[in-house]
């Protein structure tokens, strides 16, 4: 058996784990802390926000050990180009590093991308020397342009943010798989862990979830099978899967049956 | 002096620049940044970028989030 580990690079940085994981809708910092933990994620998004003036003055970040994690600003909640660019310059800033991942938001309710918006914001960030991860839709010529400026991953849903309906298209991923050379990873809409396990064995980089844990009934036990998924799913890619075929194909031999 | 601090109207007591802001508001987060008039400040420049009446302050930081 072959067991050499693949590791996922991104933004020149190597991860053992190929689940990058949220730190929102948690009932704490704590139960965050121990989630991420378990989920044995090394990168972790976190979002930028005004802080609260004359409220707790505790962070997600004495939580988290900057030693340990790699944090991914995101621009989640951002409608505009301005405001998308603006978030990670201050993320920047606020030293929570170069590794971005943008999302430009089109639709309230779907929380869907606006491609353009973010192919733009991208090309911005990028020629500001930022690693960009764009989270977008499953578009095999978005994620080329994307790829083309210079983004150095991408991150086509799977289903709607926070919607838990798995891997809606697998087939547009392996277009998509097929069609750009920078990692591939799977950003919203996993549900469960057979939803990461089939992700991983379509042959994506990496997957990006939040909800999924977060909003589970028992956090931590979900943040364990999300890890175990993650990491079966990828053995599963790189042992190979035998081709689907119409008919039976019969395990057993065939010569020395017994004769009556 | 009179700032917008993240929307907000604050009087502000005795800071001059930047650096001393967010000392005189107790920012305690252990990653924030800054814009001032929407142009982010590079950390560094803190203390020499002078805060005038009516600016308009960008005080953030990380919070949980994800997708």
């Amino acid at each position: 058996m072959n067991t050499k580990k693949e590791f996922m690079k991104i933004g020149g940085k190597t991860f053992a784990s190929r689940l990058i994981v949220g730190t929102g809708k948690y009932k704490s910092f704590d139960e965050t802390r121990q989630a991420i933990e378990i989920s044995g994620a090394e990168m972790v998004t976190v979002a930028v926000r005004r802080i609260e003036l004359d409220k707790n003055k505790d962070s997600i970040l004495n939580h988290l050990d900057p030693k340990r994690y790699t944090f991914l600003p995101n621009t989640a909640g951002c409608y505009s180009v301005k405001d998308a660019v603006m978030t990670c310059e201050l993320a920047r800033e606020a030293g929570l590093g170069d590794i971005v991942k943008v999302e430009v938001i089109g639709d309230e309710k779907t929380l869907f991308p606006d491609n353009e918006a973010t192919l733009e914001a991208s090309k911005l960030l990028v020629k500001d020397g930022f690693h960009v991860l764009p989270y977008c839709t499953d578009d095999v010529v978005l994620c080329k342009k994307l790829e083309d400026i210079g983004c150095a991953a991408v991150m086509p849903l799977a289903a709607p943010i926070g919607s838990g309906l798995g891997i809606r298209n697998p087939y547009n991923i392996k277009l998509i798989l097929q069609a750009v050379t920078v990692p591939v990873i799977i950003d919203a809409g996993v549900g469960t862990a057979s939803d990461a396990s089939y992700a991983m064995e379509l042959g994506v980089a990496g997957i990006l979830m939040n909800t999924a844990i977060a909003a589970a009934k028992d956090p931590l036990k979900m943040a364990h099978a999300m890890k175990l998924a993650v990491e079966c799913g990828r053995m599963a890619y790189e042992a190979g899967r035998i081709p689907k075929k119409l008919y039976a194909s019969a395990s057993s031999p065939l010569d020395g049956l017994i004769e009556m | 002096m009179k700032l917008t601090i993240n929307g907000e109207d604050r009087e502000i007591l005795q800071s001059r620049n930047l650096a001393d802001l967010a000392r005189e508001l107790d920012i305690q987060a252990p990653n924030f940044a800054m814009a001032l008039n929407k142009q982010v400040i590079p950390r560094a420049n803190y203390a020499a970028t002078q805060i005038r009446e009516n600016d308009q302050v960008e005080i953030v930081h990380a919070v949980g989030g994800g997708v």
